[in-house]
Formats: C-alpha cells, sequence, structure tokens
C-alpha cells in the first residue's frame, strides 16, 4: 500500500483543503447556493412564459445571455492555453498554477454553453444541432469546436491529476474506493511518469490550436453577418486576444482566492502574480491596439451605418459603458501592472477585476450597439435586461465558484507531483539549459 | 420553374396598412397587446416604415411597405444552425416552424430585420380564433416566423390549374397583402414569366431594390416616387 514514490513529503500541506474544511467555506457555498436557486427559480418561469420575461425585442434579439456565451467562453482561456504554453516553453514558475487554471476553462465552459441554452427559444430542440446539422452556420462551428475544446480541456486537466490522484488515494485517508477509480492503477514508476509526460506534451500541444479556434469561430458568429460592426475581418485574433487577457484576469483572482482561503502563501508567491501581472499587461497592451485598430478604421471610412453604431458607442447611448470598458480594460490596468511597485498580489488582483467587469462592458458594446441600429428605420427601442436575464448571469457566476470550490474540495489546486518535480530537477535542469546558452560549453 | 416576386409602387401607396391587417388576418398572426408593442414585440410579417428624408423645414416623410424580401441569396438562410429556414427552388424563403430551435441568429444576420420571434404563446382575444385560417398553421412560443409569400395561395392555386389541366395563369396566385391593396400598388407574379405583369413592372426605370449593394438580391422591386406624371 505504502508507496514511497508517491510520498507527497513537505508538500502534504497542499492535501490540507481537502482533509478539513472550515466553517467559513459551507457559509460562502451556502450563499453561492442561494444564488443558484434564484437563478434556477427565473429559469423556470423563462421556461414558463418564453423569452418574454427577458428585455429583448425586435430588433434587438441578443442580449446578456449571448453577452454572457461570450464572457465565459472568453474565461476559459485562461486555462488550457495559459498552462499549455508555459508549460511548452517550461516556464519553471508554472508549477503551482496550472492546475487552477486548468479548473477554471473546464468549468466554465459548461457555463459558456448553458448561456447559449438560456437564450434559445425552444431548447427543448437543443439536439437538433445533432440530428439536422447546418455545416455553413457559424453556430454550427461553434458547437463542433466547443465541444472539441471541451473534451481536449478535460483530458488535459485529468492527465496531470493522476498522479495527485494517486497520492490521495495513499495518503488522503477518505474516498479511497473514488480515487483508486479515477487513479487507473498509478504507481509513480519511471516507465509511468515518462508516458504521462510524454501524453501531457501531446495534449498541451493539441489544445493551443483548438483554443484559438474556439474563439475565433465564436467571433465569427458576429464577423459572417453583413451587420455594421460585426463584419469585420479583425474580430477572429480581436476576440482570442480578449478572451486570453479575461482568462489570464479570471486566474490571478482565483489564484488571489485560493491562497487566501487555504493559506498557501507559501507556493502562490509575489512572483507569480508579478509574472502573470506582466502577461495581463501585454495583453492589456494588445487588446488597446485591437480595439484602437477596429474603431479608427471604421471612424476614417466614415460609411454612415456603420457610424451610427460608432457613436452610439463612443458619444452615445453606450458611450457610459463603452468608456467604463476603455478605463476598466486598458487605463486602470496599465497604470496599476506598469510598474514595479503597484505590482503586487493586491495590485494585480484589482487590476484583474477591471479587467474582467471591462470585458465583460465589451463583449456588452458588440452585441447589443449593432442590433440597436438596425439599416432600416425600425424606429428606436431600447434594450435593458430584466430580472430574470441578471438572476441567470448571477446564478451562472455562483454556480460556477461553487463548482470551482468543490474541486478544491476534491482533488489538490495546486499540482502535488509537478512541484515535487520542480524540487527535485529543476534547478539542475535550468542550470543545464542556461549553460547550453553560453559560449564555450556543450 | 417559376421565380415568384414583388413589385411594390410606391407613387400609388398611400400608407394605409391595409396589407398589414390583411397579411395578419391570412397567416394567423396574433395581435400584440399595446404594452407588448410599446416594448418592440409586435409581430408583423409585413410593416410599412417610415424614411424620413431632409432636414427642417425641408423634410419628407415616404412610406415604404416592407415584406420579407425573398432573397435570392438570403444571408438568414446560411446562417441557420439547423437548417429551420431555406429557399424553395420556385425562390420562396420559408421557415420550418417544428425544427427552429429559436436562436434567432437569421433574424440577425438579416440586413432587413423582416424575420419575426415569438417572445410568448401566441394569443387571440376571445372569440377571434374563430376567425383563425385553416391553411395556415399556427406557430408556438419560441420560434421565429416570417412571410411566406402567402405560400399556402400557391398550394391551392396549383391545384386548381393541375386539375384542369393547365398551366398557372398570371394573377392566379397572389399573397393576401397584394389582394387587399386598396390603391393597386403591389403587383405579384413569375419574374421568369416574360409576359407577366410583374415582369414588365419590375424593368421600369423607377425601379430599385433595398440594400442592394449588400448583394442578397432581394426580389421585392420597389418603384420610386417621383414628380406625379399622371402616368405610372
Amino acid at each position: 500500500m505504502e508507496n514511497h514514490n508517491l510520498d507527497p513529503g513537505p508538500e502534504a500541506v497542499l492535501l490540507r483543503p481537502i482533509q478539513q474544511t472550515t466553517s467559513q467555506f459551507y457559509k460562502v457555498m451556502g450563499l453561492l447556493m442561494l444564488l443558484g436557486a434564484t437563478c434556477l427559480f427565473a429559469w423556470v418561469q423563462q421556461l414558463k412564459d418564453g423569452l418574454v420575461v427577458t428585455g429583448l425585442n425586435v430588433p434587438v434579439y441578443w442580449g446578456v445571455y449571448i453577452t454572457n456565451f461570450v464572457f465565459f467562453i472568453g474565461i476559459s482561456h485562461a486555462g488550457t492555453l495559459i498552462s499549455a504554453i508555459l508549460r511548452l516553453v517550461q516556464a519553471e514558475w508554472r508549477r503551482p498554477i496550472t492546475r487552477a487554471a486548468e479548473v477554471i476553462t473546464v468549468l466554465v465552459l459548461f457555463f459558456g454553453a448553458g448561456s447559449v441554452i438560456m437564450d434559445l427559444g425552444r431548447p427543448d430542440r437543443l439536439l437538433n444541432v445533432l440530428f439536422h446539422p447546418n455545416f455553413r452556420s457559424p453556430l454550427l462551428w461553434d458547437v463542433c469546436s466547443i465541444t472539441v475544446y471541451l473534451t481536449a480541456s478535460c483530458i488535459y486537466l485529468y492527465l496531470p491529476l493522476i498522479p495527485d490522484i494517486a497520492i490521495l488515494r495513499d495518503y488522503a485517508g477518505k474516498r479511497q474506493k473514488f480515487y483508486r477509480l479515477l487513479s487507473l492503477g498509478f504507481q509513480g514508476t519511471d516507465k509511468q511518469k515518462h508516458r504521462l509526460e510524454r501524453l501531457i506534451a501531446v495534449m498541451a500541444i493539441l489544445v493551443i490550436p483548438i483554443a484559438v479556434s474556439v474563439h475565433t469561430v465564436v467571433s465569427w458568429v458576429f464577423a459572417m453577418t453583413v451587420q455594421p460592426m460585426w463584419h469585420s475581418t479583425i474580430f477572429g485574433p480581436y476576440f482570442v486576444v480578449g478572451a486570453i487577457f479575461s482568462g489570464i484576469a479570471a486566474l490571478i483572482i482565483a489564484m488571489a482566492l485560493i491562497r487566501r482561503m487555504y493559506h498557501l502563501e507559501n507556493y502562490l508567491k509575489q512572483i507569480h502574480f508579478n509574472n502573470l501581472g506582466l502577461l495581463l499587461l501585454v495583453m492589456s497592451l494588445l487588446w488597446f491596439y485591437f480595439t484602437f485598430a477596429e474603431f479608427l478604421t471604421t471612424y476614417y471610412g466614415s460609411e454612415p451605418i456603420h457610424l451610427a453604431v460608432f457613436y452610439s458607442k463612443v458619444t452615445g447611448r453606450y458611450s457610459g459603458m463603452f468608456w467604463t470598458m476603455v478605463v476598466s480594460c486598458f487605463v486602470i490596468p496599465v497604470s496599476i501592472l506598469g510598474r514595479r511597485k503597484t505590482r503586487t498580489v493586491t495590485g494585480t488582483v484589482v487590476a484583474s477585476v477591471f479587467v474582467n467587469i471591462g470585458m465583460w462592458l465589451e463583449r456588452y458594446a458588440i452585441v447589443v450597439p449593432t442590433l440597436s441600429h438596425p439599416r432600416l428605420p425600425l424606429g428606436r427601442i431600447n434594450y435593458s435586461p430584466t430580472w430574470v436575464e441578471i438572476a441567470i448571469t448571477l446564478g451562472f457566476f455562483a454556480t460556477f465558484i461553487l463548482l470551482y470550490m468543490g474541486f478544491t474540495k476534491l482533488f489538490p489546486i495546486i499540482s502535488i507531483w509537478e512541484i515535487q518535480e520542480g524540487r527535485r530537477n529543476s534547478l539542475q535542469g535550468v542550470e543545464e539549459r542556461v549553460k547550453g546558452y553560453l559560449p564555450g560549453t556543450e | 420553374m417559376a421565380r415568384w416576386g414583388m413589385v411594390i409602387d410606391l407613387a400609388k401607396c398611400s400608407g394605409c396598412q391595409a396589407c398589414v391587417v390583411a397579411c395578419a388576418a391570412e397567416n394567423n398572426v396574433p395581435c400584440a397587446s399595446p404594452e407588448e408593442a410599446g416594448r418592440g414585440r409586435t409581430l408583423a410579417w409585413i410593416k410599412i416604415v417610415p424614411f424620413i428624408e431632409g432636414e427642417f423645414p425641408h423634410v419628407k416623410m415616404r412610406l415604404l411597405p416592407l415584406p420579407c424580401q425573398h432573397c435570392d441569396n438570403p444571408p438568414c438562410i446560411k446562417v441557420c444552425p439547423v437548417d429551420a429556414t431555406n429557399i424553395t427552388p420556385d425562390g420562396i424563403v420559408r421557415q420550418i416552424f417544428g425544427r427552429c430551435i429559436g436562436c434567432r441568429y437569421c433574424t440577425n444576420a438579416c440586413p432587413y430585420t423582416v424575420r419575426v420571434f415569438n417572445w410568448k404563446a401566441p394569443e387571440w382575444p376571445e372569440g377571434m380564433e374563430e376567425a383563425q385560417n385553416p391553411d395556415v398553421s399556427l406557430r408556438p412560443k419560441g420560434v421565429v416566423e416570417k412571410c411566406t409569400f402567402c405560400v399556402h395561395r400557391l398550394q391551392k392555386a396549383k391545384e386548381v390549374a393541375a386539375s384542369q389541366n393547365r398551366p398557372l395563369a398570371d394573377g392566379e396566385y397572389i399573397p393576401a397583402c397584394v389582394e387587399t391593396c386598396p390603391t393597386q400598388a403591389m403587383y405579384f407574379g413569375d419574374l421568369e414569366d416574360p409576359k407577366s405583369k410583374v415582369k414588365e413592372m419590375s424593368r421600369s426605370p423607377r425601379v430599385f431594390r433595398l440594400l442592394e449593394e449588400l448583394g442578397a438580391q432581394p426580389k421585392v422591386f420597389y418603384l420610386a416616387e417621383g414628380e406625379w406624371s399622371g402616368k405610372s
């Protein structure tokens, strides 16, 4: 039973969240469940009466649900993409953060797909996408790419989890049957480890193009139509950049909460937040570049139908939202993250909260203003979400956090074996790598 | 094969909305309550769109009846994820109510915004359901619907013609809006038939199509208003 290969050693502290739960944890869970229940109640109302309970209308046929869809799918890029890239470039500081990122991806995808189901007039006919698929529809491309992404992300989350599940099986003293089943007989032999590492490397390479394709296709849902300020060739990369941007921000917030709740300051250090903060800074600049390019082209071309949407964002009805977005996605993060002094744990978290608010607003400002400016003069009708849409949105966020918290109670949220590997091999490995860069050494 | 199309002479249209009412009665389109209408939930398969031209004090309002344009290259049918909308060989853009999942992608992809969505289950005032047209199916809540050029009338006309062993004559199949128009501003027929009235009208020097630059190739032609010449 006792297997020396799998002894957690000093990392046993990472098993603590699984072994004991504070009362505060249950209180938070209760609150989140309450929000989840409100969401369920709202959804039942909507199923009963139809989408009449929302604020949607002619011509604003899409609103908060589609905004949430794009936002959640964007957040999902935190995980898999960041973790895969950091693994492939052998960034040693990745070790304590990859899992936290991968879990975000897998869980949030359900809420992204769920948001579309909330938006359907006939969710009971959802399976028609399988029975009568029209492969010319960008929405069907979405169905395909998100399904592939979810499958790949689940595998990519599960593979590096296997050694930790084996540790849990042998050392947690809880739910042994469950862990035995999931550990697939992993004993930590060299052969097993070698095989696992190769599989992880293959998956890390595979998930990158899949992740990029997912958000590109999400953007194409809009860009493939001829509607003003949707029909843009820049949308694919623009959405991917926005997705990674909001994803990193979500990851920073999750890490800070984990660090605080489980007292893991020793593992999630200042340097991790500093490094992710720098990544976030780069993404913020990239996001601004894309936004600027998009808006300048529209302005300079000055086609009246495009300008109507443009001005509604810059000076008109949506200007409050638009400028809040610019401040939250660019001004605040750049001024906080651009200075080493403020690139602290608190600083990066504050920047990340603003980035996520800003990115949600960005999605809203893409969906709604275009729809509320149809090409033909149909009269002015405003869209504002009703309590049902707000309750479902809040419920989605709450349930996502709830499931995330649940995960930390079943599995270590910081990869134990990867930290051990780091302690064992990294110093030597990095030394050899650096020597390889220098002249005169072989 | 026929290619059904419509011509609307804006010089003759008085904006009376008789077409709107006739369409709703013919196609079982439920009335929206004033509150619902105020919130933009009217279900109209044809509507009168006001175009305001010029600036005060030289303002002019032009009224434009807007049914589905039945494009030859419809942007709506490409985007439907479940193939619930398609174009018949004779050019009518249809909706399969029993298959539509209500994602409203088609409503957003249509540059003319002529597709409507059933926000709730349809309701008729007490007794009014007696007047429903048995030839047109009622649509459930949560699906998209649209102008069909009264395709059920085509079925009927075809059957009558077939029973008498003759081809369909020009003017035998016309939608309810065209039939009703008190000023006879609307024409309907086969654009492939060189002798049809609608073909002749569609060659008028006054003809234009809406948002033609988008390349959807609509089959609804408008004749521009101009100075009154005494001739049409």
